[in-house]
């Protein structure tokens, strides 16, 4: 079941139009990557479901009904641009975020207490926002953006600005907060991290969206029949042992092994190639070319073809 | 309406607990107390009497002037032209002329000098004139019932029918004996400083609005906010956060600048606020009730320094003037404060604002730029429509009330001050929403306009 979804939502300023007929779907407990290059909506999609800036046309649906005003308190956004007061002490701060979301003061002093102690930053409260490095005001961010434990949590670009060791710290959070039951809408350039804890993604190029369903099949549908082997041999074996419908992509050799990418007509397995090559050849690998996200945001960015993924 | 509450109560704290505003708290009631006390320390430390020369035409206040502890009266007999060539030779102080009138008693005199005249001069005699002015009328209405034997008449009626208001112009003579017009009337130090107090108090905690709003935007905690509270509620709650800690800072200076004054005059001029017993006598030997008496008698009450204040203050409407100042000084802020807001969203850093700022400050700066003709002429069709145009009429307004207004057009102003808050706040709403999430673009008004087109 889908927690939230946005069906054909557009929005047009005055000159340019950010989205165009957008729909996507967020599946309950799934993380879900809003990818896209720089410009191309995301922000103005992720302002529309926080209720910041209302789409010109669309429908938005949580929890199986529209989404109403009400629900920010279910929702917890941590945007891109984001910041805190400076002059403010860490642990004021914290309690008027939280108290902002519709905690109650004592649930929220409860609740910061936890947390402060979870991510052993219990001497920071009392310090000025300003003393702090931005890693550690990071960390801060992050915790007021979940301390009311929200049903959808929206990540901007989550990981900018962290070391690789808190960056590491936030995506076990992340996938905490999925264990927990969280659902999680996460944009983001980083294709590495996608990879890692996305479930779905939507792939938003100019103000469209052209590529969307879930991570697995989408590299399927990317992949290319394309296999990397390893052997040894001498020079020239392929072209003359392959048949004319075998594409020899790359070859090359290092001090061990000759190497050759190779794609297969669709519909050939890799038994073909092996059983070909056999006779002739030391074979030491082979692997299957699995498209890489980046490869695949580069190729569908470039490329402009909407394709919605639904086969499974 | 909770969380409003709560972005109302950051606000203020935040603000209230800064160290600037703990030492503008101080300092301002002293700097205030200072202006107040030194002159009228000053006053009575002063061993030399002044001098005023009284050319009375009417001959009615002949000895009427008591000499005190700061003045000395002389009377003198002469045409005005010779009185003023004397004046301007000899070291007198003033020269007082009440002209002869044309029917019955005279009601305005002139007073003329080389400096500008001291407020307690002023009230002194103008309170010493009327009372003669009205012992005179009472006098006769007295005659006139005993003879007339009418049926009775109430006291309030006796007492509305001989109260006299007195004017007294002060111009000033210069060296070479040109006359020009000064202004030292309690209405136009009322008026002026009420004025002048809205201006200061929009100035100062409007571009404490913007300098906030600018900073939740350079700090990039702004979208976080808006992801709980609608801009609107961030924005209102902004302006009237900031707006009470103004109300603060001006309850607390006025406390302590009072009891500042208080207690400083208190100890360098031991109460003298000796009352006119024989009057009061006299009164309730005609009749009259005590608290009438009473009443009337703090209207004719002598003194000096404070007293003298005081009691000129109390021939003001001081519960029109006190309700439109605190309407005039809520709205009027409450309408700029919007503005400032619109542009601290609109721009990225306070470097930024100037372009915006201008079109803002001119009809303020204006107001106290008009003021001073306003003053001359409080009654005129400049000033009517500067009293009535939302952006002028905070300052204008509070100018003009203490020389009275029509109740109507106190009235219209405060409709249309109301509407324009209620139109400067939308205006300013649908510039702040969308001003707020943009960062590094420089804003022209083209595109304001935009926005304030948005949907």
């Amino acid at each position: 079941m889908d927690l939230f979804s946005a069906q054909s939502v557009s929005k047009q300023y005055a000159s340019h139009k950010a989205l165009d007929q957008v729909t996507i779907h967020v599946p309950e407990n799934h993380i879900f990557g809003l990818l896209g290059p720089n410009g191309a909506g995301k922000t103005t999609l992720i302002r529309i479901i926080n209720q910041i800036i209302a789409p010109d046309q669309g429908e938005l649906i949580f929890m199986g009904r529209k989404l109403q005003p009400n629900d920010i308190s279910m929702i917890g956004y941590l945007p891109e641009e984001r910041g805190l007061y400076k002059k403010m002490t860490v642990g004021e701060q914290a309690m008027y975020l939280a108290q902002l979301k519709g905690l109650s003061h004592h649930e929220a002093q409860k609740r910061l207490k936890y947390w402060f102690e979870k991510f052993e930053i219990k001497g920071w409260w009392n310090k000025k926002v300003e003393e702090l490095s931005k890693g550690m005001q990071q960390k801060i961010q992050f915790l007021v953006t979940i301390i009311h434990e929200p049903k959808l949590l929206i990540f901007d670009e989550p990981f900018s600005g962290f070391d690789p060791i808190n960056a590491n710290m936030m995506k076990e959070e992340i996938l905490a907060l999925k264990d927990k039951g969280a659902t999680i809408i996460f944009s983001t350039h980083n294709m590495s991290s996608v990879e890692e804890l996305c479930d779905d993604i939507a792939l938003i190029n100019r103000s469209k969206v052209i590529l969307d369903g879930a991570v697995r099949n989408i590299k399927k549908t990317f992949k290319t029949n394309t296999f990397e082997i390893s052997y040894t041999s001498w020079d020239g074996v392929l072209q003359s042992i392959l048949p004319a419908d075998f594409q020899i992509l790359t070859e090359s050799q290092d001090v061990d092994y000759r190497h050759a990418h190779i794609k297969l007509p669709a519909g050939i397995t890799p038994n073909e190639l092996i059983k070909t090559m056999l006779p002739f050849v030391t074979i030491y690998s082979i692997n299957e070319q699995i498209p890489s996200m980046n490869d695949i945001f580069i190729q569908a960015v470039t490329q402009q073809t909407p394709q919605h993924v639904t086969q499974d | 309406m909770n969380k409003i509450f709560l972005i109302i109560r950051r606000e203020y704290l935040t603000r209230v607990r800064k160290r600037s505003f703990i030492v503008m708290t101080i300092l301002g009631p002293l700097l205030m107390a200072a202006t107040i006390v030194i002159p009228i320390y000053l006053a009575t430390r002063t061993n030399e009497k002044k001098t005023v020369s009284v050319l009375d035409e009417s001959g009615i206040f002949y000895d009427k002037f008591k000499d005190s502890e700061e003045l000395k009266f002389h009377y003198i007999v002469s045409d005005l032209a010779t009185a003023k060539a004397n004046f301007s030779k000899s070291n007198d102080h003033a020269l007082l002329f009440i002209p002869k009138p044309d029917v019955s008693l005279p009601t305005n005199a002139i007073l003329y000098s080389e400096k500008s005249v001291n407020i307690n001069v002023t009230s002194y005699i103008r309170n010493v004139m009327s009372r003669q002015i009205e012992e005179l009328k009472l006098q006769a209405r007295l005659s006139e019932l005993q003879t007339d034997k009418k049926e009775p008449v109430a006291v309030d009626d006796l007492l509305r029918s001989i109260k006299t208001s007195v004017d007294i112009n002060t111009m000033k003579i210069g060296e070479d004996g040109q006359e020009s017009k000064s202004y030292t009337e309690l209405n136009m130090i009322l008026g002026m400083f009420a004025g002048i107090l809205i201006y200061f108090f929009i100035f100062m905690f409007g571009a404490q609005v913007m300098r906030g709003v600018i900073e939740e935007k350079t700090s990039r905690i702004v979208e976080v906010i808006i992801s709980s509270v609608k801009p609107f509620q961030l924005m209102m709650g902004k302006i009237v956060g900031v707006g009470l800690v103004g109300l603060t800072q001006f309850l607390l200076w006025v406390v302590l600048t009072f009891l500042i004054v208080t207690i400083v005059t208190s100890t360098i001029s031991p109460g003298d606020s000796k009352k006119s017993v024989t009057e009061q006598m006299m009164m309730q030997k005609q009749g009259m009730n005590p608290a009438v008496s009473e009443a009337v008698s703090s209207q004719k009450d002598s003194g000096e320094g404070m007293n003298a204040v005081m009691e000129a203050i109390n021939s003001v409407d001081f519960p029109l003037m006190i309700g439109t100042f605190i309407f005039f000084f809520i709205v009027g802020y409450l309408l700029y404060a919007a503005l400032f807001a619109a542009i601290g969203g609109a721009v990225d850093s306070e470097a930024d604002t100037q372009q915006f700022m201008f079109p803002i400050t001119i009809p303020l700066i204006l107001s106290i730029v008009m003021a001073q003709y306003i003053i001359r002429d409080p009654d005129g069709p400049v000033a009517f429509w500067f009293s009535i145009f939302p952006l002028t009429s905070p300052v204008i307004m509070m100018i003009r009330i203490p020389f009275g207004v029509p109740y109507f057009q106190v009235v219209l102003s405060m409709v249309l001050l109301l509407l324009g808050f209620l139109g400067t706040t939308w205006l300013a709403a649908k510039i702040y929403r969308t001003g707020i999430l943009m960062y590094g673009k420089k804003i022209s008004y083209k595109e304001l306009w935009k926005w304030i087109r948005y949907k």
